[in-house]
C-alpha cells in the first residue's frame, strides 16, 4: 500500500522550529495538498518526506515502512521540483531515461520504457531537445515523465505552477489533475497558493508555523474551518471577521448581500453597512466599506455577483443582511472555532 | 547647450585617453618584445637608430639561437610537465574540496572557506626558507619533481575556492533530482554535477596554469642546473652572460613565453571572474 | 487514453534491488570531511608545518649547510632589527605597497569606468590589457629591464624626442629614488590589469535600474560616481586591494629581476632581502627572521579588510 505517513514528525534547526509535531496519514492514490503561507513548513515536511532532511523527531513512513534511514533514492519516491531540476546537459531522452539508468535497468527495455512516458504527456516529438530549447509547460511534462517513467509509490511536487506565467498555470493545472487521476499514484503537493490547493486536492492540510491547522476536503475547509487563520487564508476576497467583546464573528463577503436579495429562506442578521468603495470586476462587484452600530467601524468586504443588480452607491448606509447558518464563530484568544453566540 | 555638448565631447576625449594611455603603458612592453626579437643586432645597439624603425629586415637568427645555442626548448618543455602535473593534482585535491565548501558544510564551511584563503597570508617568499631544506632532505634539490610537490600548495587554495564559486552557481534541486532518481549525493556529484561544470573546471584548470608558468621563488630556490629549469627561471637568470645581454634572443624568449598562453587564458578570463565573484561576495 | 497505472504494488519490478542503507557516500556529515579531507591534509603539510619550520628557524642558528638546529632565543632578530639594510627594507616594503596601490587604486577606477560601453575592438583591447598579468612576473620583469636599459631605453630615446630631456637620459635603474619609481612602476604595471577586471565585475553587478534612478533624480557625473557607484563596488574592490597588498608586500621576483636589491641595497624589501640573506647568503635562520616581519604585516591586513568587507555587505 502506498501510503505516506507521519507520525510526530518535528524538525529543527538550532533554536528555530520549522516544523512543530505533525501527524499525516494519506489515502492511497489521494491528491494531497500541503497549504500555507511563506515559512509555515510544508516545503521543510515535504523534504523530509523525501529524504533531504532528517527530522529531529517522529516517525515516516512510506507504503508502512519506516524510511527515516533510508536515503532518497531507495524510497520509491519521485519529485517534481519548482524548478523542474532538469538536467540541462542533457536531452529530453536522457533526461528520462535518466532514473532508469541509475536503477540499473537493461539497456534494451529503456528506450521503450522512455517512450511510454513520453507518450503520457504527449513529448514524443520532443525527445531530441535540450531543456533550454522548451517552454515552461514542456518543461513541466517532460519533468513528470520523468518522475513517472519509474513508476514510483509516491509523487511530491514542490511547487511545480509557481514558475509559469497566469494564463498557463490553469492548463497546467488541469493536464496535472488528469494526469493524477489516470496513474492513481498517491500525491503529495506544496502550495502557497489557495485557489491551486482548492482546485487541485483530494484533501488539504492547512499549515502555520509548522503546525497543522486543518485537514479536509476543500469543501470542509471553505465552510468549515477549524481556526480563524483557515478561514481567512482560503478564499478570496478573505473572510470577513469582526471582533465583538471576546469573540470573533466571521462570514464570507459572498453571503454578505443588501437586504432581500438572499437565496436561502432561512433566519438572517442585518447589518448596517456604509460602502466607501466600489470595484466593478464583471462577474462580481466587491464593495468595501465600514460597518455601524455593534460593530461600528470595523473593516468588511461584501462580494455582490452581477445577477444582484441593486444599485450602491459610494457613502451611503444600506442594510445588509447574512444568513445565520453561514455565520461562525471563533474564540478571540486561541482563534479556534466555537459554536454559535447571540450577537 | 554648448555648454553640455562641451561635457560630452570632454567626457569623451578623457574615456579614450584614459583607454589609449593605458592600454599603451600595460601592452607596449610585449610590442617592445616583438621589435627587439626581429631587429638585427647591429641596427638594435645602434644608438643613431630609430628603435620604432627597422633599418635593416628582419631576422631570425635571435629566435633560432633561442632554440639552438641555449636550452630554452627544455625549459619549455619542463615548464609544460610541471604545467600539465600540478594541473592534474590540483583538479583532484580542489574539485571535490570546492564541492564539500559548496554544499556540505554548515557553519564551519563559510569559516574553513575564509580558512583557506587565508593561506594565501603565508606566501611563498616565507615558506620558501623551511621548504629548501625539506626538499634537500627529500632528495629532490634540482628536481623538477620538487616542484611538482611542493607547486599545488599555492593552486590548490585558490582553485577551491574558485570552484566553490562555479558549483555555488549550480541550482540544488538539480543534484537532489538526481538523488531522487537514484544515484546517491557522491554519485550526483560525478553524473551530474560535474558535466555540468566542466567549463569551470576548465578555467581553473588553465588559472592553476598560468600560475604554475609564473612560479619563481620556489623554481630558483630548488633547481641549480641549468637544464632543470622552468622557463620563468631559465631566460631571467641564465640568458644573461655575465653582464652581456643578448636582448634579441631575450626577447623573443620572453615573448613566447607569455603571449600564447595568453591568447588561451583570455578565452577563459569572463568565467574565471564569474567564479571569483561568487566565492567573495555571496 | 485512461488506463491505470500500475503502480504501488509493483512498483519494483527493477533488475535489482536498491542499496538500501545510508553509506558514507549518502551521509551529509561524513562525506563532506572525506571530500575536502585531502586537500586539507596537502596543506596542512605543505604550508601549515614549514610555517611553524620558520618560526622555529627565526628563533635558531640553521644555516644551509645543514648545521646545527640550535635554539638561539631572538638573537636573530636583535641582530637584524638594528642593522640599516633591514631598515630600509622594512621602509621599501611599505613604500612600495602603499604608493602602487594608490596609483592602482586611481588607475583601476579610472580604467573601469573608460570601459563601462561596448565600443569596436573592446575584446581586442581587453586582451591587451591582460597581458602583463598573464605573463610571467619574470618575464614581464625582464621586458621592462630592456625599457629602463641606460644606454638603450626606448624610455629615454622617445623623451628625447621629444624634446623633454638632453643628452643620454635617466638612470632608470641606477639611481635610488628612480630606481624606486620604476619599482613602483612595475608592479603598477603588473597588477592594474587583475584590479580593473575585477572591478568591472563589481560594476555589472550593479542593476541597471540604480542608474537610471540616480539619472532621474539628476546626479551629475561625480556625485554619480562617488554617491552610486563607488559604495556599491567597495565591497568587492576591498577584496581587490586586499590581493594587490598581499602581492605587493610578499614580492621579491620584481626586485629581484630588475634591481637585485640594488643600488646599493636600496631597493630591498623584507622578502628580497630575506631570500638574499637565507639562500644566497646561506644563513637560514636570518632569512626566516626576516621573512616573519612579513607575517603580522599580512595578518594586520587582512583582519582589518575582513572587517571592513563585512560591514559593507550588509546590502
Amino acid at each position: 500500500m502506498a501510503t505516506v505517513e507521519t507520525r510526530g514528525v518535528k524538525k529543527h534547526y538550532g533554536a528555530v522550529v520549522a516544523v512543530n509535531g505533525v501527524d499525516l496519514l494519506t489515502r492511497d492514490g489521494e491528491f494531497l495538498v500541503l497549504l500555507g503561507p511563506s515559512g509555515c513548513g510544508k516545503t521543510t515536511l515535504l523534504r523530509m518526506i523525501a529524504g533531504f532532511e532528517t527530522p529531529t523527531a517522529g516517525e515516516l513512513l512510506i507504503g508502512g515502512e519506516r524510511v527515516n534511514d533510508l536515503p532518497p533514492r531507495a524510497r520509491k519516491i519521485a519529485m517534481v521540483f519548482q524548478s523542474y531540476a532538469l538536467y540541462p546537459h542533457m536531452t529530453v531522452f536522457k533526461n528520462i531515461a535518466f532514473p532508469l539508468k541509475a536503477q540499473r535497468m537493461d539497456k534494451a527495455s529503456i528506450p521503450k520504457k522512455v517512450e511510454w512516458a513520453a507518450s503520457l504527456f504527449g513529448i514524443g516529438h520532443l525527445m531530441e531537445r535540450k531543456p533550454r530549447e522548451l517552454s515552461g509547460g514542456e518543461r513541466q511534462r517532460v519533468a513528470l515523465a520523468r518522475a513517472l517513467v519509474r513508476e514510483p509509490a509516491v509523487f511530491l511536487l514542490d511547487e511545480p505552477l509557481s514558475n509559469l506565467d497566469a494564463q498557463l498555470r490553469a492548463s497546467a493545472r488541469d493536464e496535472l489533475q488528469q494526469f493524477q487521476r489516470r496513474i492513481g499514484t498517491t500525491t503529495i503537493y506544496v502550495t502557497h497558493d489557495q485557489v491551486e490547493a482548492m482546485g487541485l486536492g483530494d484533501r488539504i492540510v492547512v499549515m502555520k508555523a509548522g503546525t497543522v491547522r486543518q485537514i479536509g476536503t476543500p469543501q470542509e475547509i471553505y465552510h468549515e474551518p477549524a481556526d480563524a487563520f483557515v478561514a481567512r487564508f482560503v478564499g478570496s476576497p478573505p473572510m470577513n471577521l469582526l471582533q465583538h467583546q471576546n469573540y470573533l464573528l466571521g462570514f464570507r463577503p459572498e453571503h454578505f448581500l443588501p437586504r432581500g436579495t438572499q437565496n436561502g429562506k432561512g433566519k438572517v442578521s442585518t447589518f448596517s453597512f456604509r460602502v466607501t468603495r466600489v470595484e466593478y470586476l464583471g462577474a462580481d462587484r466587491l464593495l468595501y466599506g465600514l460597518l455601524n452600530g455593534a460593530f461600528a467601524d470595523q473593516k468588511v468586504i461584501a462580494r455582490l455577483p452581477s445577477t444582484v443588480t441593486v444599485n450602491i452607491q459610494p457613502e451611503t448606509n444600506y442594510d445588509f443582511t447574512v444568513e445565520d447558518k453561514e455565520l461562525k464563530f471563533f474564540d478571540a484568544s486561541t482563534e479556534l472555532r466555537i459554536s454559535a453566540r447571540p450577537l | 547647450m554648448i555648454n553640455q555638448q562641451v561635457k560630452i565631447w570632454g567626457g569623451q576625449a578623457a574615456r579614450w585617453s584614459i583607454l589609449g594611455g593605458l592600454t599603451v603603458f600595460l601592452a607596449f612592453p610585449f610590442f617592445w618584445m616583438l621589435i627587439t626579437a626581429f631587429k638585427r643586432t647591429g641596427d638594435l645597439y645602434d644608438l643613431k637608430h630609430n628603435p620604432f624603425v627597422f633599418y635593416e629586415p628582419p631576422t631570425l637568427e635571435h629566435i633560432t639561437r633561442l632554440f639552438s645555442e641555449t636550452h630554452y626548448g627544455e625549459w619549455l618543455f619542463n615548464t609544460a610537465i610541471v604545467g600539465v602535473l600540478v594541473v592534474l593534482i590540483t583538479l583532484v585535491l580542489a574539485v571535490p574540496a570546492g564541492y564539500a565548501l559548496a554544499r556540505l558544510t554548515g557553519g564551519w564551511g563559510e569559516k574553513l572557506g575564509i580558512g583557506i584563503f587565508l593561506t594565501y597570508l603565508v606566501p611563498p617568499t616565507l615558506l620558501f626558507i623551511p621548504l629548501s631544506r625539506v626538499i634537500v632532505n627529500l632528495h629532490l634539490d634540482d628536481s623538477l619533481w620538487s616542484l611538482v610537490l611542493v607547486y599545488p600548495s599555492f593552486t590548490v587554495p585558490f582553485s577551491a575556492w574558485l570552484m566553490m564559486g562555479f558549483f555555488k552557481a549550480i541550482p540544488k534541486d538539480v543534484e537532489e533530482a538526481a538523488m531522487v532518481d537514484g544515484y546517491s549525493r557522491l554519485g550526483a556529484f560525478f553524473r551530474v554535477v560535474v558535466p555540468i561544470s566542466l567549463a569551470g573546471i576548465l578555467t581553473v584548470a588553465i588559472f592553476s596554469f598560468t600560475l604554475v608558468m609564473q612560479e619563481f621563488v620556489y623554481a630558483v630556490t630548488f633547481i641549480s642546473s641549468v637544464r632543470n629549469m622552468t622557463v620563468g627561471v631559465g631566460v631571467p637568470t641564465f640568458l644573461v652572460h655575465g653582464d652581456v645581454y643578448f636582448w634579441g634572443s631575450l626577447m623573443a624568449g620572453c615573448f613566447i613565453a607569455s603571449v600564447p598562453v595568453a591568447v588561451i587564458y583570455n578565452f577563459f578570463v569572463d568565467r574565471f571572474i564569474a567564479g571569483f565573484t561568487m566565492g567573495a561576495i555571496k | 487514453m485512461s488506463f491505470r497505472v500500475q503502480t504501488a504494488s509493483t512498483a519494483n519490478n527493477l533488475t535489482r534491488p536498491l542499496n538500501r542503507r545510508m553509506s558514507i557516500v549518502d551521509s551529509e556529515r561524513w562525506l563532506g570531511p572525506f571530500l575536502i579531507g585531502p586537500a586539507i591534509l596537502y596543506i596542512v603539510l605543505l604550508i601549515g608545518i614549514p610555517f611553524f619550520m620558520a618560526l622555529y628557524y627565526s628563533v635558531s642558528n640553521t644555516t644551509t649547510g645543514g648545521g646545527t638546529l640550535g635554539f638561539v632565543g631572538l638573537r636573530n632578530f636583535s641582530n637584524i632589527i638594528d642593522t640599516p639594510k633591514f631598515q630600509t627594507a622594512l621602509k621599501n616594503t611599505f613604500i612600495f605597497a602603499l604608493f602602487s596601490q594608490v596609483v592602482i587604486l586611481l588607475l583601476s577606477n579610472a580604467l573601469a569606468l573608460a570601459l563601462q560601453k561596448d565600443f569596436r575592438g573592446k575584446g581586442l583591447l581587453r586582451f591587451l590589457m591582460l597581458l602583463p598579468w598573464v605573463a610571467p612576473i619574470s618575464i614581464g620583469t625582464i621586458a621592462w629591464l630592456w625599457i629602463f636599459d641606460s644606454t638603450y631605453s626606448v624610455l629615454n630615446w622617445t623623451l628625447r624626442m621629444l624634446g623633454l630631456i638632453q643628452g643620454q637620459g635617466f638612470m632608470w635603474l641606477g639611481l635610488p629614488h628612480l630606481a624606486m619609481g620604476s619599482i613602483i612602476a612595475v608592479h603598477v604595471w603588473r597588477q592594474l590589469p587583475l584590479a580593473t577586471v575585477i572591478l568591472l565585475a563589481g560594476h555589472s553587478s550593479i542593476p541597471k535600474d540604480i542608474h537610471d534612478a540616480a539619472a532621474v533624480d539628476g546626479a551629475g557625473f561625480w556625485r554619480h560616481f562617488f554617491q552610486v557607484t563607488l559604495p556599491l563596488i567597495l565591497p568587492i574592490s576591498l577584496v581587490a586591494l586586499l590581493f594587490g597588498l598581499i602581492f605587493t608586500f610578499t614580492d621579491m621576483v620584481i626586485i629581484y629581476n630588475l634591481t637585485r636589491g640594488g643600488p646599493y641595497d636600496t631597493t630591498q624589501v623584507l622578502a628580497s632581502l630575506a631570500f638574499y640573506t637565507g639562500i644566497a647568503g646561506g644563513d637560514l635562520a636570518e632569512g626566516a627572521a626576516i621573512a616573519l616581519f612579513l607575517f603580522p604585516l599580512l595578518l594586520a591586513v587582512a583582519y582589518g579588510f575582513l572587517r571592513i568587507a563585512h560591514r559593507t555587505e550588509i546590502t
